[in-house]
């Protein structure tokens, strides 16, 4: 039997008078891959962001491993396990690809100030044991041509790439992706599918995803979760969302 | 032609990531470092070593450490003459009260005070960023030395507010000759140019430069903002901290509170800006640039009017640098608003291709 990773428990935040999320409840199973869908201004984003600890909810609770979670902060999130992706691509802009990358392993460097001023011993073996470990991901994701390219040069689907391989580099137990397809044509979209169900299969990783493409939601997701307006409309495989009246007169429409 | 990598095959991630992974950067750099230890000091005056190599050092120390602050973390300072300032008197000061101190700890224990103050006035940038941190920087440019003046115990109630500083002895040697003045200024900038780009180059440089590029993004991956900043305050006013007592000690000898005035911040900044923000070598162009080329442009327009048998009026040649100088300002920021250090980055790509453009 698997376990569920990740609880949201009756979860409600508002901004001022605008409810962002009433009352959501969901789980994901550990190594499944859910995926979030529903309109545009329905909470999807506001939902990970109260999962990774940006936003915290005025009521509700969420159980990470099986650890409730008081106050919790980006930080802690991190620590615990949980990596993500943004919506509008947020990495490093100044830096090398291969620097994003080393930065998302920052968690794991345990060099002080000093031996970093000094670099020679610990430091350097730090480094390049950790280089070795973001190599392996520049292998999986195959960006190896542009390790060394500022990140700002490359194309957009790439740059998504980068931001997918910065968040693996955490090594996390739970992904979370705002849209990590969006704007990408369909040869992207396959890769960037391809690359989601291999993280999930290789290392186990469990996945929520957003996203607006229903061919790729459909494909690749073990179960659906959909809001509307802040409310949770429905839930259920693939297949029972497709046929769910409510999803379809919210979100999906008819095929006329 | 002579800078190629093509053949350097490197087959470690060790050698990938060495500080100079070209075997022409490892030999220019030799040939730099022989050139400002052995050469100069033979070939140099004494007017070249006290009046142009050792304020250019001892400002290319400050605008690094102001470099780490504002190009690499992001966060814009106009304090760092303030934080010189804290420098120079808390080595005065160390030195006066700890008899025997030798001078090299009490600089860096100035370098440590001052970054104590600088973590202090570093405390608003966690809720302010930006222009409103600059101004809220200008706090530290106008309270601390006002601060000196007022309490007489840190110029040891020196009745003008001028300090003279103490003999620098280091094991019973004492530096007074200008070429044992630039030779330790230099030795001090060198190691400590090695450490800031130690620093940059791993984890914590990795996290500022995150903090100054996507703070959210950097949040998220676990990096702890406030912790980061604060460092970089600390470690930056370090840096400026060891400039302010370098200032003191070997470049001027006497100071006064009122000398590190928002004029002396404005000109670090402007070294950063134009040397190139977040770049290591950028601050020591930045540096050469501003302090080296008023002298230039004088020699030029006196040499020039004598040629050309102009008499010119008392005052003017100083007008026509100003000028020149901010004419030549503006337009480095045209042609390259990343900094000279850009511009030199630039031509190394090019020499590596070519005679090819691609």
């Amino acid at each position: 039997m698997t376990e569920n990773i990740l609880n949201v428990n009756k979860v409600s935040l508002s901004f001022g008078g605008v409810a962002a999320l009433k009352n959501v409840s969901f789980q994901v199973e550990e190594h499944k891959i859910l995926a979030i869908i529903g309109p545009n201004g329905a909470g999807k984003s506001s939902l990970l962001n109260v999962v990774n600890g940006v936003y915290k909810p005025q009521k509700g609770q969420v159980i990470f491993k099986g650890k409730t979670w008081k106050n919790v902060v980006p930080y802690e999130a991190a620590r615990s396990g949980i990596a993500r992706t943004f919506q509008n691509i947020a990495l490093f802009k100044g830096m090398s690809v291969l620097d994003n990358i080393l930065t998302g392993r920052n968690l794991k460097m345990r060099a002080g100030l000093l031996s970093q001023a000094i670099y020679l011993g610990k430091c350097q073996r730090e480094e390049t044991n950790h280089r070795k470990a973001v190599e392996q991901i520049i292998d999986f994701l195959q960006i190896q041509h542009i390790r060394k390219t500022p990140v700002g040069r490359l194309p957009y689907g790439l740059q998504k790439r980068v931001e997918l391989a910065r968040a693996l580099a955490a090594e996390p137990e739970l992904l979370l992706l705002d849209e990590p397809m969006a704007g990408m044509n369909v040869e992207e979209k396959e890769d960037m599918s391809r690359f989601i169900l291999d993280v999930n299969e290789e290392y186990g990783t469990s996945v929520i995803l957003i996203e607006h493409d229903m061919g790729v939601v459909m494909d690749i997701s073990d179960k659906v979760v959909v809001l509307d307006y802040g409310k949770k409309i429905g839930e259920g495989t693939p297949e029972e969302i497709r046929n769910n009246q409510e999803v379809i007169d919210a979100y999906l429409g008819v095929a006329r | 032609m002579f800078y190629r990598e093509s053949g350097q095959l490197k087959t470690s991630y060790q050698e990938d990531q060495a500080l100079l992974s070209i075997t022409q950067d490892r030999i220019g750099l030799l040939l730099i470092l022989i050139g400002a230890f052995v050469l100069i000091p033979l070939l140099a005056s004494d007017y070249w070593f006290t009046a142009i190599l050792i304020p250019f050092l001892v400002f290319s120390l400050a605008a690094l450490g102001l470099n780490l602050l504002t190009g690499y973390a992001g966060q814009l300072s106009l304090g760092t003459a303030a934080f010189m300032a804290v420098g120079a008197f808390a080595a005065y000061n160390f030195e006066l009260r700890v008899p025997g101190l030798p001078v090299l700890v009490s600089f860096i224990l100035a370098g440590i005070t001052t970054a104590i103050v600088g973590i202090a006035f570093g405390i608003p940038s966690l809720r302010i960023r930006g222009f409103y941190l600059a101004v809220a920087t200008l706090a530290a440019q106008f309270f601390i030395p006002w601060l000196l003046v007022k309490v007489g115990w840190f110029t040891n109630y020196s009745s003008s507010g001028v300090i003279t500083t103490q003999p620098v002895e280091i094991f019973g040697y004492v530096f007074d000759s200008p070429v044992e003045r630039y030779l330790l200024v230099l030795a001090i900038v060198s190691v400590l140019a090695l450490l800031a780009k130690n620093l940059v180059r791993s984890n914590i440089g990795r996290a500022w430069m995150a903090v100054r590029d996507m703070d959210v993004a950097a949040e998220v991956i676990g990096i702890k903002i406030m912790r980061t900043k604060l460092i970089a305050f600390g470690v930056s006013s370090f840096y400026c901290g060891v400039a302010g007592a370098l200032y003191a000690y070997v470049y001027l000898g006497s100071v006064e509170p009122d000398g590190f005035n928002l004029d002396l911040s404005f000109r670090i900044l402007f070294m950063v800006i134009i040397g190139g923000i977040g770049s290591i070598m950028g601050s020591f162009f930045g540096a050469a640039f501003i302090t080296l080329l008023p002298i230039f442009l004088d020699i030029i327009i006196n040499d020039g009017a004598a040629l050309l048998n102009l008499k010119l009026a008392a005052g003017i040649t100083s007008v026509m640098q100003l000028l020149v100088f901010g004419g030549l300002i503006i337009f480095f920021l045209i042609v390259e608003p990343l900094g000279l250090a850009r511009l030199w980055q630039i031509t190394k790509e090019k020499l590596r291709l070519w005679p090819f453009p691609h």
